[in-house]
């Protein structure tokens, strides 16, 4: 039900990401989903990969911090407001949306949407009870 | 009034204090110029006479002595008696350079029990008392300082000496030691361990000297805790003597120079001037009844500040305060004095998982100073949101402004990424002095 994505600490200095992409590739772990949230002074790059437990060792190695965090990746269709149906059912339900990011997934050539909710129980289970079918782990 | 030692001395008049201290320094000063080439060398660059130092009030008219004197006349070159009256000797290695070495006669030595005794005395210590030295017994002054004030006022010792951790806690339990002495990095290794075996309840400490290197309020509280005992700062220097220089009576409100064999002043340390009263800066001492190794206004690159005030227990020795940094640490930023022990206090009190691995960049840009300060990230610290990792910066930068008086950019950087040279982070890097 849930997708197991890494966020990563990313220090303000130059070639930091690039440092931390280098390190992934050159250990055969692959990346699905990217994104990097950005302050002046920091980011955070949220990455889901195809070996959680390696690309944390990896890290490990270099001296960056890495976090597990449980999000939701939910299929968008193409039809018009397919998004926004999705958005709906999640704040009808009084839940908050931290952040979102899209990518495209290896089944069929469809974008999916990953969503951290800060409550991602009630999250997943509002979607499923309202029909949105979550991707899995193996779909990504 | 507290129980003294040497309550003559200890609780001595202010104006009867000026004028004792006058007698005994021109003493000195005679007797050093007639013995000691390097001193009577400086009088004479000087055109100074001994006999046109009349009391207190010319001190600042002598010349000023400093630890390189100490290298360059090693071992004995600056004792001031012949060999045949040296009792001890104690040497100190530092982290630079050759070793120093210091001498006492059997009067210095009888001086020194004194100091150390009046502090045992001063935090409830007695005949009754069970004194654990846990400094290092050899070279280091620390072990025998503590050694001979314990014999002195009557007190059991048990000179165990430093290390052996399980076997120190079982003598501990065992012998009944009421007083801890030892430095207080290892006070905390050892409180740690009392935790781990879970024996704090055995324990009979009531009060621990803890001296010799720099330590924080934080600590004293986690030493307290662990150790349950009341824990007292010492201070000293083997230059000067060794621990007992100055020491915290039972109100904790500075430490008090044993001000009938030490004068302290407190000079700026760029131009050597006398500082008025209550100011801080480079602590200066001046020993007037130290026979073999006696030294004049000896830098001893520690920065804090005299209060003269009376104090509660009735001693009328100044207090000093504990140093805030050395002269050699000391930054000014922007007019501001900043000591990276300032920073790591607030780094170690702040909470919130923060390490205290830090480092500041200093630099000038368009002539104005730049403050950094990067705090190396941990696993704790951080998280998945932008806002709580925000949270922290802002944190650290609001607690650092208040102590320091400036706000310095801070920098989350990742962990051990904070150059290290033989296991010690390097903690300042200031490019100012590249430009
Ligand atoms: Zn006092």
């Amino acid at each position: 039900m849930f997708i197991k994505q890494l966020s990563i600490f990313v220090e303000n200095k130059p070639g930091r990401l690039h440092s931390i992409m280098d390190a992934l590739s050159e250990n055969g772990v692959d990346i699905s989903a990217l994104s990097i949230a950005d302050t002046t002074d920091f980011g955070i790059l949220r990455i889901i990969v195809s070996d959680i437990d390696k690309a944390r060792e990896v890290l490990r190695e270099i001296g960056v911090i890495s976090k597990v965090t449980n999000v939701i990746a939910v299929y968008i269709d193409h039809k018009i407001g397919g998004l926004a149906a999705v958005l709906d059912h999640i704040s009808d339900a009084g839940i908050g949306i931290e952040y979102m990011y899209a990518f495209l997934g290896r089944t069929e050539g469809k974008a999916l949407m990953v969503l951290k909710a800060d409550d991602e129980e009630m999250a997943a289970e509002v979607l499923s009870a309202n029909g949105v079918k979550l991707a899995s782990m193996e779909e990504i | 009034m507290s129980k003294m030692w040497q309550p003559e001395y200890e609780a001595m008049p202010r104006e009867q204090i000026r004028k004792d201290q006058g007698e005994k320094l021109c003493r000195q000063v005679k007797r050093m110029y007639e013995n000691v080439e390097l001193f009577r060398k400086r009088m004479d660059e000087k055109g100074l006479k001994p006999e046109d130092i009349k009391g207190v009030e010319d001190l600042h008219k002598l010349p000023f002595s400093y630890k390189q004197d100490l290298r360059d006349y090693y071992p004995y070159g600056l004792f001031a008696v012949p060999m045949s009256e040296i009792r001890r000797v104690h040497a100190s290695s530092g982290t630079t350079g050759k070793q120093i070495v210091v001498g006492y006669t059997d009067n210095d030595l009888e001086m020194w029990a004194d100091c150390f005794a009046r502090m045992l005395t001063a935090i409830g210590s007695d005949e009754n008392s069970f004194v654990q030295d846990a400094y290092g017994l050899g070279l280091f002054t620390g072990g025998f300082g503590a050694h001979d004030g314990a014999i002195r006022i009557g007190a059991t010792v048990i000179p165990i000496s430093a290390g052996n951790t399980a076997r120190q806690i079982q003598t501990m339990i065992d012998f009944g030691a009421t007083v801890l002495c030892c430095t207080p990095s290892y006070a905390m290794y050892l409180g740690e361990a009392i935790e781990e075996m879970g024996v704090k309840d055995k324990l009979k400490l009531k009060a621990g000297i803890f001296g010799a290197e720099p330590w924080t309020e934080e600590m004293r509280h986690q030493i307290e805790e662990k150790l349950g005992l009341k824990a007292y700062d010492i201070y000293g220097l083997s230059e000067i003597m060794g621990p007992g220089v100055s020491y915290e009576c039972e109100y904790q409100c500075g430490m008090h120079v044993c001000e009938d064999n030490f004068i302290p002043e407190i000079i700026d340390p760029d131009t050597g001037e006398v500082l008025p009263e209550g100011a801080q800066g480079e602590l200066v001492f001046t020993t007037i009844t130290k026979e073999g190794f006696p030294l004049i206004r000896y830098r001893t690159r520690d920065i804090c500040s005299l209060n003269y005030e009376p104090c509660k227990c009735g001693r009328t020795h100044v207090r000093m305060n504990k140093p805030q940094g050395r002269t050699d640490d000391m930054l000014i930023i922007r007019g501001v004095n900043v000591f990276p022990s300032q920073i790591e206090e607030v780094l170690l009190n702040v909470g919130g998982e923060i390490t205290p691995n830090y480092q500041i960049v200093v630099d000038r840009k368009n002539n104005t100073d730049t403050f950094e300060v990067n705090v190396e990230m941990s696993e704790a610290m951080f998280s998945d949101g932008v806002k709580g990792i925000e949270k922290i910066e802002k944190l650290i930068t609001e607690k650092l402004r208040s102590t320091l008086g400036i706000a310095p950019k801070v920098n989350l950087v990742n962990p051990k990424s904070i150059e290290r040279s033989e296991g010690k982070a390097k903690r300042v890097i200031d490019k100012r002095k590249l430009h």
